[in-house]
């Protein structure tokens, strides 16, 4: 579904990612961990089609369609979906409204027309509820004043309606309690299958025992430098980065 | 020969189709007096340090329109409100289309300047409050000394418009260029209640300068609520000239939307003259070409415990141009007034530009006063966001201008005028949002 090949990108002149190679099948789940400044948003950013980042090698393939000349909208046509570590605030767009907005010019770019009200209401109202999400909360704008867990829970809500063939997950664990982690993570769950894909993309293994992935990548230096299963996220939380760091050198 | 020397001289003709023995006929003989002295304004003053009307004063235009023109309701029905019942009050060319008005004298008077003026039925309400708001500034005074047609309002006390009234200036390309004075007066007695929906509409691709004065008198907890819709084409200029006077605890809002025009100059005024008033200055303005839109509001809070909530919203693109200028005067007797005003603009253009001015006065030390003007440009990172969730750049651009301006929006209160205001906007913007904000 997804390959990156060779990947190095950067803005202004800085390069950050510098040959990343990953390859992701439908079905799975890749957690892509590391330490700050590793790349790790930088990656999110690129396949999502963030105009400041440039890619200056290798290609980023997702459903055997080079990724590069797409706008990001064209990316979120195909089925990609980032949630992002900070959801911008839209003050005077409701969420109901942004997300209708969103589905029909998806919709439009495939030629299809509007999702029927009736439908569309049914779809807002079992996904809300997938997220514990309160009717009330749907009115109001878009984030504005939004806590951190709220945010997040709103961006996998809106990950829920478009039903998207890959989700990349940038440190949604990032801010939340133990309940909006649990809220969030039993979202994701749910929404799994053997059609999608989902990198998940954290700093911490916290959200690795709620959504657990098939494979597990270390991002040092924009590189992987490291991959192996799940185990892999546990030896990482105990001993930290260092040693892989050292092991990177040596 | 000059405007100036064309308007003067069409005063000695003027005065051959009117009653000169009349009051109102000495009140437009000062008038003229006073224009002749003061003229059109110009840069120099400070009031219009930022607009110029030097281009608009070259046309040669028709003071006087000489034929009628014949026009269908179905070639404008357009312009009109739709899905709702209204009140019409409708000019052509600056005289008055009975086939496509709709007027009343039940309860309510909803009807012409022209018989208000010269019909003695009228003339209590005439002398009470004809003129007695307007000030004596050059564009004013001009007004006043051609004033003979317009929209006359009376809502007696207690009594209610039944429903919004349209007041809709056309003007045709029967005339080569053309200047409009219209001249409106709308009195509103005693907790009574009234909603009115404006407009000038150039048909033809012509110049059209109008100079328009209208005068509001909102008795004690009297209700208006009236909306100002500016989207005519190019060659169309208009000053608008607003003076309204507010009794004790009531309630006025002005809501101004100006999409289109070549040069635009609102000049909106409230008094306060009584307790716990509540008065409202709302606008949207999106302009882009060479357009030019220049917003002068005046709130005078004269009595105390009373307050004012301005909110004007500003999109530029290309070369436009808009100025905000308001200023708030805060008598010693007014203690206790709340007064709020913002300014926020947004510039799609390296070479649109906006001029924002608060200008505060205030002479109480117990109040509550408060202003803001931000000027910035649309947000990258919201554009992202909304793009990622599959919105194309277009359509985030324009969701995000919607948004913008959607608190003004929401405050209109005539659903169909809501959505017909929300329709100008996608047009403007040139996209089909599938709902209304």
């Amino acid at each position: 579904m997804l390959e990156i090949k060779g990947l190095h990108a950067g803005i202004e002149d800085k390069e950050i990612l510098k040959g990343l190679n990953l390859q992701v099948k439908p079905g799975e789940v890749h957690a892509i961990m590391g330490p700050n400044g590793s790349g790790k948003s930088t990656l999110s950013s690129v396949i999502a089609g963030k105009e400041e980042y440039e890619v200056t090698k290798g290609h980023v393939i997702f459903d055997g369609e080079d990724l590069e000349e797409l706008a990001a909208e064209e990316r979120a046509h195909r089925g990609i979906f980032l949630s992002f570590q900070y959801p911008v605030e839209i003050p005077g767009v409701s969420v109901t409204n942004f997300i209708k907005t969103a589905i029909n010019e998806t919709r439009k770019s495939k030629g299809q027309e509007d999702m029927p009200a009736n439908e569309m209401l049914k779809m807002i109202r079992e996904k809300a509820e997938l997220l514990e999400i309160d009717r009330k909360f749907l009115s109001r704008s878009l984030n504005e004043g939004f806590s951190g867990g709220e945010k997040k829970r709103n961006e996998i809500f809106q990950m829920a309606m478009l039903e998207p063939k890959l989700a990349i997950l940038d440190e949604t664990d990032s801010g939340l309690d133990i309940d909006a982690l649990r809220i969030v993570s039993n979202g994701v769950n749910k929404l799994r299958n053997k059609d999608n894909a989902i990198i998940v993309i954290t700093h911490y293994q916290r959200l690795l025992e709620y959504i657990v992935p098939d494979f597990v990548h270390v991002l040092h230096n924009g590189k992987i430098v490291k991959s192996g299963t799940k185990e892999l996220a546990l030896e990482l939380e105990e001993k930290g980065y260092d040693w892989l760091k050292e092991e990177v050198k040596a | 020969m000059e405007l100036k020397e064309k308007l003067l001289s069409s005063f000695i003709a003027l005065e051959n189709q009117v009653d000169i023995d009349s009051q109102v006929h000495d009140i437009r003989s000062e008038a003229i007096k006073n224009f002749e002295v003061m003229g059109f304004p110009s840069k120099k003053m400070e009031a219009w340090k930022y607009t110029s009307l030097n281009k608009v004063l070259k046309h040669d235009y028709s003071i006087f329109p000489k034929k009628e023109a014949a026009l269908e309701f179905k070639d404008v029905k357009n312009y009109f409100l739709q899905d709702i019942d209204t009140y019409k009050i409708i000019f052509v060319d600056g005289k008055y289309s009975s086939h496509l008005s709709e007027t009343t004298h039940d309860k309510i008077d909803v009807c012409l300047m022209s018989s208000a003026l010269t019909h003695e039925k009228y003339k209590p309400v005439i002398d009470a409050y004809f003129n007695k708001v307007a000030v004596e500034d050059g564009m004013t005074s001009l007004n006043t000394a051609f004033s003979r047609e317009g929209a006359y309002i009376h809502i007696p006390k207690h009594k209610l418009a039944d429903k919004p009234i349209e007041i809709i200036h056309f003007s045709t390309s029967n005339e080569a260029a053309i200047m409009l004075q219209p001249r409106n007066l709308i009195v509103v007695d005693e907790n009574a209640h009234v909603q009115i929906v404006e407009r000038h509409q150039s048909l033809a691709s012509h110049p059209v300068f109008t100079n328009s004065v209208t005068e509001i008198f909102v008795d004690k907890r009297a209700y208006v609520d009236y909306y100002k819709i500016q989207n005519d084409n190019e060659e169309a200029s208009l000053v608008d000239n607003t003076f309204i006077e507010q009794q004790q605890e009531s309630y006025c809002a002005v809501h101004t939307f100006s999409f289109g025009g070549d040069i635009i100059r609102n000049n909106l005024n409230f008094y306060q003259k009584g307790e716990r008033i509540d008065s409202v200055l709302n606008g949207v303005t999106i302009l882009e070409g060479k357009q030019h839109v220049d917003h002068n509001t005046l709130v005078n809070h004269i009595e105390p415990n009373c307050e004012s909530h301005q909110d004007y919203k500003g999109i530029f693109d290309e070369k436009s141009t808009g100025v905000f200028n308001g200023k708030i005067i805060v008598e010693q007797e007014a203690q206790k007034t709340n007064a709020f005003q913002s300014n926020n603009n947004i510039l799609l253009s390296d070479n649109a530009t906006i001029n924002s001015k608060p200008q505060l006065e205030i002479f109480a030390d117990d109040v509550k006063c408060s202003h803001g003007c931000t000027i910035g440009q649309l947000d990258d990172a919201a554009l992202f966001y909304m793009r990622s969730r599959g919105i194309a750049e277009k359509e985030a651009r324009a969701l995000l201008m919607y948004a913008f301006a959607n608190n003004v929006l929401e405050n209109v209160k005539i659903p169909q005028l809501k959505s017909r205001i929300n329709k100008l906007i996608a047009r403007k913007l040139g996209v089909s949002l599938g709902f209304d904000l």
